[in-house]
């Protein structure tokens, strides 16, 4: 692990109409590090990647992204959507759209090069398309989908690779995948993955770091270090629990608390 | 008050067909519209105006009544529309587009058969921007027959229509037909389309089809007061719009007036164009307004792709 | 059918159909059937317009043009876009009604501005549809990836620093220049049909982005020319051919897929077969 940060998130404030979706979070990514942005529906993840990505204004704070401020970012950054609405029809080949990520933002026609072509064939084998990269991308199942854009987010060589949910619509054996793939990604490749999820059972083994995002307040280090009451207590603003069973891990209310401070969970439990 | 109303309106009997045709027109063409807004189906909508004007000039040739044509050729484009097309978005435009594409070939044939064979001028121009004013009446029974037909389609297949034109996946779970509902609606869609585009023309068919819908979804989300606010607009801009050009007649002193399309068109346009004014929207979504449980959310029922779309 | 006024047609012809495989390969891919529809037919009112006045027809067909696709774009943001393009189109239109009501001599003028006039194409014309055609194809080569990209996966390229309204934007302007250059010679309803079969029955035969759009621009070379030679022969508007043959494009490319899915299908069949070994008898 190293040196200079990749993403340093420095007090983040959001707020939108009217309401105050990020208040002065704080965390930093270093290279190779698997970081999952975890938090349930609603509580900011999407704002805050989009902040990352620029998309979003920042009324405090600063962002900065292998040192520079955004704006600067360019090829340093690979973003995976949840997924791409695309019709069978569409004439593009997973191959295709993997090339596409070497230069989408170049002017010309693309004529692509020995090399190129190399390189491409090489980012599929790396993320185990290669058995339908000569099928349409609108023909892909979600989980072929999934590695399809990671691997046009790759192949451009990014220090940081954002996804957006990527496991959210996907089958238990293809989230598996997809974590494993992932895992490599940022161990053998040496590519901070940053992505976010609302359940962080199936990234416990995985992940490097965690950040916890709750009703716009966060706090980052690793699993064993935010997943314990004190902290979490003191995040959610009342008392909860933690309970491992199993390998898993689930935050739960104290019995009998009042329900109306207790934030939307789907770990939380209210008896 | 003189000066709107200029001598002989009410009295004249064009103007009188030319209002309850207009008035028939703008109704049936707003309920369609606003199911065809919702459903994002707008092209095939215009589309298939030109595919009824394409019929009528087949009729012009043939000596068949227009009445047949226009709405025969409505509806082998509606059939054909959804023989190639499917639920899709994307295929539905290709679909839309081949089926206009055949029907404006034809078109063309048979206008210039028309030309060279009959040696009637003007077809084009009256196929396309019809007029109000030289209805003729003996229609005005068949259209109305038409026109309740097509309401009772829409009626019969209303709350299977109103799911599907939301929610897709919903309709289907729920086990109805959406290939079913699809076919009826573009056919009650094709039948609106035909009757308006006779009496009033295939350009005004299409802004009596989309332009009051538009408007009036822009201020309310629910669909019944939708369809009510679409139907008086509609009525609204025909009949001024009837009135504006019957005046301008004798404002604009040597020519023959502004064509009636033209007006109504201009005030659907306004209309739409204020519809997006805050302080309109802000006056129009007083919360009197609202009946809360039928509040509907609408969207297209998928997203094509880039930018805001509401 | 070779000499004289027609070497024109054919010239111009392979000028219009190039363009129109070109750009039309993106109408498609983009879902911009309607504005593709919209903006010719909204501009022949915008050439009517400027007859009305004395001015050159292609200086309205500009203008109408530009001024839909900039009013598409625009207000397409903040509502339905294509109930946007139908009010676009209806308002054209009526404007050109307008027009037409105050002047008399026009039936002759209409036609060709909406069917096109291409077997009487004169060499005057020929140039500036070269001009136009070439900048159009050039535009169109230069925004190839950010066009690919954005109509694709828009998230992807925002997060790339490419702005999708841009993109669109442009892509309209495009749209609104093909439409100027060649609406005089093959008519507003004409592009459009040539914009929508060919990349449509292209995609039908090949999987790969840059096969579909070469693949575009040979199908509608082949329908304008075929549509030429048959008009030629036997006097039938150009237009009517070009319906008819772009269609039948289409249609071939269907089937075509449908035998490679029938095939397929039998192909997995006979797979599962071979693999699946004879179930042994349940024991009791």
């Amino acid at each position: 692990m190293s040196d200079a940060p990749v993403l340093e998130v420095d007090k983040v404030r959001v707020s939108f109409s009217g309401r105050r979706i990020l208040d002065d979070v704080s965390f930093v990514i270093r290279k190779g590090e698997f970081t999952g942005l975890i938090g349930s529906n609603g509580v900011g993840k999407t704002t805050l990647l989009r902040a990352i990505l620029g998309l979003q204004r920042v009324d405090a704070g600063e962002i900065r992204v292998t040192g520079a401020p955004l704006g600067r970012r360019g090829r340093s950054l690979g973003y995976v959507p949840q997924r791409v609405n695309l019709d069978p029809d569409v004439p593009m080949r997973a191959r295709d759209f993997v090339a596409l990520g070497l230069d989408a933002d170049r002017y010309g026609f693309a004529r692509r090069t020995r090399e190129q072509r190399g390189l491409v064939e090489q980012m599929l084998i790396n993320v185990d398309a290669l058995g339908f990269a000569d099928r349409r991308v609108g023909t892909l199942s979600g989980g072929e989908q999934q590695r399809v854009l990671i691997a046009h987010a790759l192949i451009s060589r990014p220090e940081l690779l954002l996804l957006d949910e990527p496991l959210a619509n996907l089958d238990p054996a293809s989230v598996q995948e997809i974590v494993a793939l992932l895992h490599r990604v940022a161990h053998e490749f040496q590519v901070a993955v940053l992505l976010s999820a609302h359940e962080m059972n199936a990234l416990l083994s995985v992940m490097d770091r965690i950040v916890y995002l709750t009703a716009g307040r966060a706090a980052s280090g690793t699993t064993e270090e935010v997943i314990r009451p004190e902290v979490l207590s003191k995040l959610y603003g009342h008392h909860v629990d933690v309970l491992k069973i199993h390998g898993r891990v689930f935050v739960v209310a104290e019995p009998g608390r009042d329900n109306d401070d207790i934030p939307d969970h789907p770990n939380l439990t209210v008896s | 008050m003189r000066f709107l109303f200029e001598p002989g309106f009410f009295a004249s009997a064009p103007v009188r067909t030319a209002m309850i045709i207009g008035a028939l027109a703008a109704v049936i063409s707003a309920v369609v519209g606003v199911f065809t807004v919702v459903r994002g189906q707008s092209f095939a909508g215009h589309a298939l105006t030109d595919v009824a004007t394409a019929g009528g000039s087949g009729a012009f040739l043939t000596g068949i009544s227009p009445l047949v044509g226009f709405v025969g050729g409505g509806v082998l484009g509606a059939g054909a529309m959804d023989l190639i097309g499917v639920e899709r978005l994307r295929s539905r435009d290709v679909a839309t587009g081949i089926v206009l594409s055949v029907a404006t070939g034809f078109a063309a044939l048979f206008l210039f058969l028309d030309t060279t064979m009959n040696a009637t001028t003007g077809a084009t121009q009256q196929i396309l921007f019809g007029s109000i004013f030289t209805v003729n009446p003996f229609i005005v029974p068949y259209v109305l027959a038409l026109s309740v037909l097509t309401l009772f389609v829409l009626g019969f297949i209303y709350r299977p229509l109103l799911l599907s034109s939301l929610s897709s996946e919903l309709a289907s779970a729920r086990g109805i037909g959406l290939r079913r509902v699809g076919l009826l609606f573009m056919l009650a869609l094709a039948i609106a389309v035909g009757v308006s585009a006779i009496a009033i023309g295939s350009v005004l068919s299409t802004a009596l089809l989309i332009g009051p819908a538009a408007t009036s979804l822009r201020l309310t989300k629910n669909l019944r007061s939708a369809i009510g606010v679409a139907c008086a607009m509609g009525v609204a801009t025909t009949w001024l719009g009837v009135l504006l050009a019957y005046d301008s007649f004798y404002w604009i002193p040597s020519s023959q007036g502004l064509p009636v399309s033209f007006f109504i068109v201009a005030l659907i346009l306004v209309a739409y164009l204020a519809s997006g004014v805050p302080a309109v929207r802000r006056f129009v979504a007083r919360p009197a307004a609202d009946h809360g449980h039928s509040r509907l959310t609408v969207r297209p029922f998928e997203t094509p792709r880039s930018g805001a779309r509401n | 059918m070779f000499s004289g006024f027609m070497a024109n047609a054919w010239l111009v012809g392979t000028i219009v159909a190039v363009v129109a495989g070109v750009v039309g390969f993106f109408v498609v891919l983009r879902g911009a059937a309607f504005p593709a529809h919209a903006i010719p037919n909204g501009a022949f009112a915008g050439a009517a317009g400027a007859n009305l006045i004395g001015l050159n027809p292609l200086f309205g067909l500009g203008v109408f043009s530009l001024g839909a696709a900039l009013g598409i774009g625009a207000l397409g943001r903040r509502g339905r876009s294509d109930a946007v393009t139908a009010l676009a189109l209806v308002t054209m239109l009526a404007l050109g009604a307008a027009f037409l009501s105050q002047s008399t001599e026009y039936e002759p003028q209409i036609f060709s501005l909406l069917f096109g006039e291409i077997l009487g194409v004169s060499t005057s014309q020929i140039v500036p549809v070269a001009v136009l055609g070439l900048a159009c194809v050039l535009a169109i080569g230069l925004l190839y990836r950010r066009l690919m990209l954005t109509s694709l996966a828009p998230e992807i390229a925002a997060a790339r620093g490419i702005n999708p309204r841009v993109i669109e934007l442009m892509f309209l302007v495009v749209l609104a220049c093909s439409t100027t250059m060649t609406v005089p010679v093959v008519g507003a309803f004409l592009i459009f049909t040539l914009m929508i079969g060919p990349p449509a029955a292209a995609r039908c035969f090949s999987d790969r982005p840059g096969t579909a759009l070469g693949g575009s621009v040979v199908i509608a070379l082949l329908t304008l020319w075929a549509a030429i030679a048959c008009s030629y022969q036997t006097n039938w508007p150009v237009g009517f051919y070009v319906g008819v043959f772009s269609a039948a494009a289409y249609g071939v490319g269907r089937v075509y897929v449908a035998w490679g899915h029938a095939r397929q299908a039998k192909a997995t069949y006979l797979a599962n077969e071979e693999m699946t070994p004879p179930t042994p008898a349940l024991s009791r």
